[in-house]
């Protein structure tokens, strides 16, 4: 039997998940990733993972953890692959359980849970703060254990540039470029699995790290894979701002006690803890008494800018609310949220166990991304699956805090073994294509190297990229106005005609940075136009994507999936049904139990 | 003090691997709250040193931005430290940014620490699974045990012990306390303990656990304080044990 050849593009979650299972099934696998994989973005979940273990007695089911989960995506998600998920999610603990992540325990020696927004449950395991970090680490032991074993091979250090498609329209391998050569070649492979994150960059500053820019995801839209329910970005009610980054405090803050609000008096010049009680607005709890300050994080941003923006309550008038877990003992904050209210210390300088942290919204995840099958993560290109936060099936129109770790190990175990039946099935693998079709994509890279580095243009691409990011900050976020969303898509496209001038500060051919991330920018401009078109089309609110024009949820109109499709250099929606065989839509509504 | 506030950088550079180091030196405008690598952006948009040449971007790794990932580690004043969280305001001016010196420099402050991930496949750090299928929960543990094992997990081989290490140079390749300290985490786990045999025995292997020189550099450079001495010494107590059993076997 002919020994099929598989490809994972991106060493995160799933991909470390679907470059395991694959292996597994003894067929070798080529790992690509832009960092080394132990330093992939995954480390940056903090929280934790839900899975409905029912550990505290309160009658958690995995049916209520997927009611939850549908309910808090507001019914955008394809439901039977999240019914999956969550039935499957249990057994996903015990697995990393197995591994040798070191979640919290109790007393008794078991796993420890805690809540987190959107539920009532204590459902979410952790270890620590820093549980993406411990769940990473896990994975990233077992995939070295198979390296040593010469079962899989990692390229570190290598960006995919787009994927070889032969003249039947099917997936043959991949282009991908070494950073530090700055070579650019191809690598066959039967199947090839994309796990390639966020898109946070598109944003200029976000929670994400710096290389979840959605340059894959682009590449590939550009190259005929489809692109669903792009318009939906989430953006976290708390985050620390920063001139580089927007760094996330976990909603395990609030998960653990802790509490939202704003002096009532917004000229209070007195320092937080000693505001009376009575002069304290803790709007969350206020508004949303049933689940408080554990509402999704859409419900918690928008009340987060509608206290700075309309009431004009931020603290001293700044886009600030205080998020306090002063009260709660030092003991128990040193043991489950170390890892978090150690970054606000070392990069405020302020100790967030004595005073309050100041924090605003960000852009955090996007639950949009590669269109994917209701199955087994196959996208609409033979030979292409994607898993992970780059594709869009689980979170619907909102994700729950901690289900973003439970979908990208669940969507690269299915991916994997998908993959590898995939490339057996094949009548015809990578090593009879037509070796043109390698040489002539491997020359197409090559030249837009090219074109980049002799361009003699006046455009820097950083002052694109900010101005980029600001765009769709400003416009793209939280609140939507369809003739901002027009004139934001007008920027797009004049900022893609300035990349067409861009000038290289950096011309050498060894690790050229400057180079990589001019590519990268190419990519991610037209993503940026994706997400905004999106948003300008679907007048309705629904979870993440809020239109004031447009307040209301619209189940007759637009209870549907957004599929973008690249047609002739041009972006194209259209519009397809959404799975709702289990549960039968309802209001979504967190000021009373649902 | 100047006029309008600037911040000094003097930054050694090197274009390739094989390249000679040189130094550059840049002004950027203050803003509040600046970090290292807040300054190497600037530093790229406009690409021009302190006495008005043109010249490239600067080379570096990043990622997460909160100390997390561990790209970042490079010396900053002369110390092993991340860049994402070198606060400008807390630093000596002019601040001198260079590649970490034990490691080969891939281009001005990007050095290659593929080493140590590589002795982490030497060591066997890993829990040996069975495999992914569903086999029911993992070992029960005390809450004391995750307590003390937790610490260690959250290494991000970012080799700043490597780079402070005096047993790390041109004549000896110590595997470093990072790995160390990922040995005894592997060991302290219910089903790793079952493997920990060969675990300390890689770590007896030349340039192992038995090159440690006590200089204890390595637990104050650690950004995330993992009790690094007390690993190595633990570690060096099984090894010594197993050393002791070899031989009394013969």
């Amino acid at each position: 039997m002919r020994q099929p050849k598989i490809i994972v593009v991106g060493g995160g979650l799933a991909g470390l998940m679907a470059t395991i299972r694959a292996a597994e099934e003894g067929v070798p696998v080529d790992l690509f990733s832009i960092v080394p994989v132990k330093r992939s973005h995954s480390v940056c979940a903090q929280g934790g993972i839900n899975a409905a273990k029912n550990q505290k007695g309160e009658g958690d089911t995995t049916w209520k953890h997927f009611d939850d989960t549908i309910y808090g995506g507001d019914f955008l998600a394809n439901q039977p692959l999240v019914k999956r998920m969550c039935e499957a999610a249990p057994g996903i603990i015990d697995l990393l359980d197995r591994m040798g992540v070191m979640f919290n325990r109790t007393s008794e020696g078991l796993l420890d849970y805690r809540r987190f927004g959107g539920t009532l449950y204590h459902r979410t395991a952790f270890a620590g703060a820093t549980t993406g970090q411990q769940l990473l680490y896990a994975l990233d032991e077992q995939v070295r254990r198979h390296e040593a074993e010469d079962c899989v091979k990692k390229y570190e250090g290598q960006t995919f540039l787009s994927a070889v498609i032969d003249e039947g329209g099917v997936c043959r391998g991949i282009c991908a470029m070494d950073l530090r050569s700055m070579e650019v070649k191809t690598y066959p492979a039967d199947a090839v699995i994309f796990c390639t994150g966020g898109i946070g960059a598109i944003f200029g500053r976000s929670t994400n790290s710096v290389v979840c820019t959605g340059s894959a995801q682009s590449a590939l839209f550009q190259q005929g894979v489809d692109y669903a329910n792009g318009e939906f970005i989430q953006v976290h009610p708390t985050a620390i701002p920063g001139e580089d980054k927007l760094r996330l405090m976990s909603e395990s803050a609030r998960g653990e006690g802790g509490r939202v609000w704003v002096p009532r008096n917004p000229a209070d010049t007195r320092p937080a803890k000693s505001i009376p009680e009575g002069e304290r607005f803790y709007f969350l709890e206020e508004w949303y008494p049933k689940y408080g300050n554990l509402v999704p994080r859409d419900i918690a941003t928008r009340a987060i800018h509608r206290i700075v923006y309309q009431e004009k309550l931020g603290i001293r008038g700044q886009a600030a609310v205080y998020l306090d877990v002063t009260h709660i003992p030092r003991e128990v904050l040193d043991r489950k949220l170390e890892g978090i209210l150690e970054i606000y210390e070392k990069f405020l300088g302020v100790d967030p166990r004595e005073e309050p942290m100041k924090v605003f919204p960000a852009m955090h995840y996007t639950m949009g991304g590669i269109w994917v099958n209701a199955e087994d993560q196959a996208t609409n290109v033979p030979g292409i699956f994607a898993a992970g936060e780059c594709e869009y099936q689980y979170h619907g129109a909102n994700r729950l805090g901690a289900n973003s770790l439970v979908s990208c190990i669940f969507g690269g175990g299915l991916a994997g073994p998908a993959a590898v039946k995939y490339a057996r099935n094949l009548s015809s693998g990578a090593e009879s294509a037509n070796s043109g079709v390698y040489e002539s994509e491997r020359k197409r890279q090559e030249e837009k190297n090219q074109a980049l580095i002799s361009r003699d243009g006046t455009e820097n691409p950083m002052t694109i990229w900010r101005e980029l990011g600001e765009v769709m900050t400003e416009h793209v976020t939280v609140t939507r106005i369809n003739k901002d969303l027009e004139a934001a898509d007008a920027r797009l496209q004049e900022l893609e005609e300035r990349h067409g001038r861009i000038n290289l500060s950096d011309r050498t051919r060894w690790s050229n940075q400057t180079l990589n991330f001019a590519r990268e920018l190419g990519n991610m401009l037209v993503l940026a136009r994706v997400v905004a078109l999106g948003a300008l089309q679907r007048n309705e609110s629904r979870g993440a994507h809020y239109k004031p024009d447009f307040p209301e949820r619209d189940d007759l109109n637009w209870l549907k999936t957004t599929r973008a499709r690249w047609v002739n250099g041009e972006i194209q929606l259209s519009y397809e049904p959404v799975d709702i065989s289990q549960i039968p839509p309802r209001a979504r509504r967190y000021d009373a139990a649902k | 003090m100047p006029d309008a506030k600037e911040v000094i950088l003097r930054i050694k550079r090197q274009v390739s691997p094989k390249g000679t180091p040189y130094w550059e030196e840049f002004a950027l405008p203050w803003r509040p709250a600046m970090n290292v690598i807040i300054c190497l952006r600037d530093i790229a948009e406009t690409a021009v040193t302190r006495d008005g040449k043109k010249t490239t971007p600067i080379s570096y790794d990043s990622n997460c931005l909160e100390e997390v990932c561990g790209s970042c580690a490079m010396l900053i004043n002369g110390k092993a430290r991340m860049a994402c969280s070198a606060l400008v305001d807390k630093l000596e001016q002019p601040i001198r940014l260079e590649p970490f010196s034990k490691f080969p420099v891939v281009r001005d402050l990007a050095v290659d620490r593929q080493f140590m991930f590589e002795s982490l496949k030497r060591v066997k750090g890993w829990i040996p699974i069975d495999g992914t299928y569903d086999l029911g929960e993992g070992p029960r543990m005390a809450p004391e045990t995750q307590e003390k094992a937790y610490p260690l997990s959250r290494c991000i081989s970012c080799g700043s012990c490597l780079e402070v290490c005096p047993q790390v140079n041109h004549h000896n390749k110590f595997i470093g306390a990072a790995i160390v300290s990922q040995v005894r985490l592997f060991n302290m786990h219910p089903t790793g303990a079952m493997h920990a045999k060969e675990r300390i025995l890689a770590l007896m292997e030349p340039g192992g656990i038995q090159d440690c020189a006590n200089a204890q550099n390595c637990v104050k450079a650690c950004p995330k304080d993992i009790p690094l001495t007390e690993s190595l010494a633990e570690m060096n107590r099984q090894a010594w044990k197993q050393a002791l059993v070899g031989w009394l076997i013969g």
